[in-house]
């Protein structure tokens, strides 16, 4: 690779006013994560979207004392937003991948990720029905679960066919539409 | 916004396949400098990482909504992540060849949710049609185009784009006709990512030449009407075949074991 003038090797110098895990380098704070740095803007207004589900409910977080706390939640693409009721920034979100949604006791389902089982982030509805639409809705939620599918109706469709319905998109070379090269 | 950034660390980090892994220089927001990271793409998701054996990565880049566009940079092989709105960053990547280059643009202009929920819905309606026959036919399809919400602030809506299914017209054999060369009209570079200038036109850069199937080659409808009544026949022969073959079975166990 032939040196271009203008660019640096990696490093930190030189950076000012930084955010994330520099930031927090900078400030001192000593063992535990350094926060990951991301597009809040664009997160901010894909929690604006129209979303696919989205309702008041009782949510507990995994922290310790914590209580169940009334939030609007809200699915949009691969992300929960919680928002405090009355207002238009979310707390937070959950980034829906490698997840497991559970059902618990009555009205309550939780949502934990499989690095770290035992924090769940539980939700308590106002039905039966609505707990268990919101457990389908978000074991569907996530892009892993879509590419599952994508996989499966190509290859059904191959079956059928003897054609790849992909080709007439020119998208079936694509990596992330492969048959059988994914794990689940 | 809290973000649950432990498990975004693991998706990043876990042994689940990348959809694109590899080294591109970063422009930093503040300062033109580049600085090399190790990019890996799983979904929507852009992680960076400050070397490839990094065991977190230093970021992620929310891939929803973006557009994905060449770059006039004085650096080789620029191209850049652009979202909507006013004071919205623009992520300026440079690749390390022009293969690279076109690999990432690519990877990336179709990395959206929006986008591969376009192509399962597609696909899953053209299951169903193969199946249940088309919308309209018997009992109609289950996950019909009402169900789909485009979004208003999201990539412009697939269905759109595509021709309306000719409606089912028998033929002198008794063989259904359909359509299957669906997006057969469709432009190469159509993604969910892909944005519009204020002219309306596509942004993104010329890419390979789509490969098209014969179908689509001889021109639409007719071509594909050609094609389709050989898939329902052939259906109909498979099918025909388990059945002559179940019969034979039950006609031998009617005659009883040989002696």
């Amino acid at each position: 690779m032939l040196p271009v003038p203008g660019r640096r090797a990696a490093g930190w110098g030189g950076r000012r006013g930084l955010r994330g895990r520099a930031a927090a380098a900078a400030a001192g704070w000593g063992g535990g994560r350094l926060a990951m740095r991301y597009n809040e803007r664009e997160l901010l207004s894909l929690a604006r979207q129209p979303a696919e589900k989205a309702a008041e409910i009782l949510m507990r977080v995994p922290k310790k004392g914590s209580v169940l706390k009334k939030r609007l939640v809200k699915l949009v693409v691969n992300f929960l937003f919680y928002f405090r009721t009355d207002e238009a920034e979310p707390i937070g979100a959950l980034l829906l991948e490698h997840c497991r949604i559970t059902k618990e006791e009555e009205n309550v389902f939780s949502i934990s990720f499989i690095e770290e089982p035992e924090r769940k982030y539980c939700f308590e509805c106002d039905s039966e029905e609505q707990c268990q639409e919101w457990i389908e809705a978000l074991k569907r939620a996530s892009y892993e679960f879509m590419r599952r599918s994508l996989i499966f109706y190509r290859n059904e469709i191959q079956k059928m066919t003897g054609k790849d319905p992909l080709e007439q998109y020119g998208i079936s070379e694509e990596a992330r539409f492969q048959l059988g090269t994914r794990k689940q | 916004m809290k973000l649950n950034e432990r498990s975004l660390a693991f998706y990043a980090t876990c042994d689940s396949p990348a959809d694109n892994a590899g080294f591109l220089y970063k422009r930093g927001e503040r300062h033109t400098a580049y600085h090399r990271r190790w990019f890996v793409l799983k979904g929507n998701m852009l992680f960076y990482f400050e070397e490839r054996e990094s065991r977190e990565p230093v970021g992620v880049i929310v891939l929803e909504g973006c557009t994905v566009e060449l770059c006039d940079s004085a650096e080789e092989f620029a191209f850049a992540i652009r979202f909507g709105g006013t004071k919205s960053r623009t992520y300026v990547l440079a690749a390390e060849s022009q293969a690279a280059m076109e690999s990432w643009v690519k990877s990336l202009s179709r990395a959206s949710f929006d986008y591969m929920r376009l192509v399962v819905r597609e696909l899953e309606k053209q299951l169903e049609e193969m199946r249940w026959g088309p919308a309209g036919g018997c009992g109609g399809c289950r996950g019909s185009p009402s169900s789909w919400k485009p979004k208003p602030s999201g990539p412009e809506p697939w269905p759109e784009r595509l021709p309306a299914l000719p409606t089912v017209m028998p033929k002198e054999n008794g063989c259904a006709v359909w359509n299957n060369a669906l997006g057969a009209d469709l432009p190469p570079n159509t993604s969910g990512c892909s944005g519009h200038d204020s002219e309306g036109n596509p942004r993104l850069p010329p890419l390979p030449p789509r490969r098209r199937a014969s179908s689509s080659e001889a021109g639409g409808t007719g071509a594909a009407a050609a094609e389709s009544p050989s898939i329902f026949c052939r259906l109909h022969e498979r099918y025909g075949q388990e059945v002559a073959r179940l019969r034979q079975d039950w006609l031998e166990r009617r005659r009883g074991p040989r002696p």
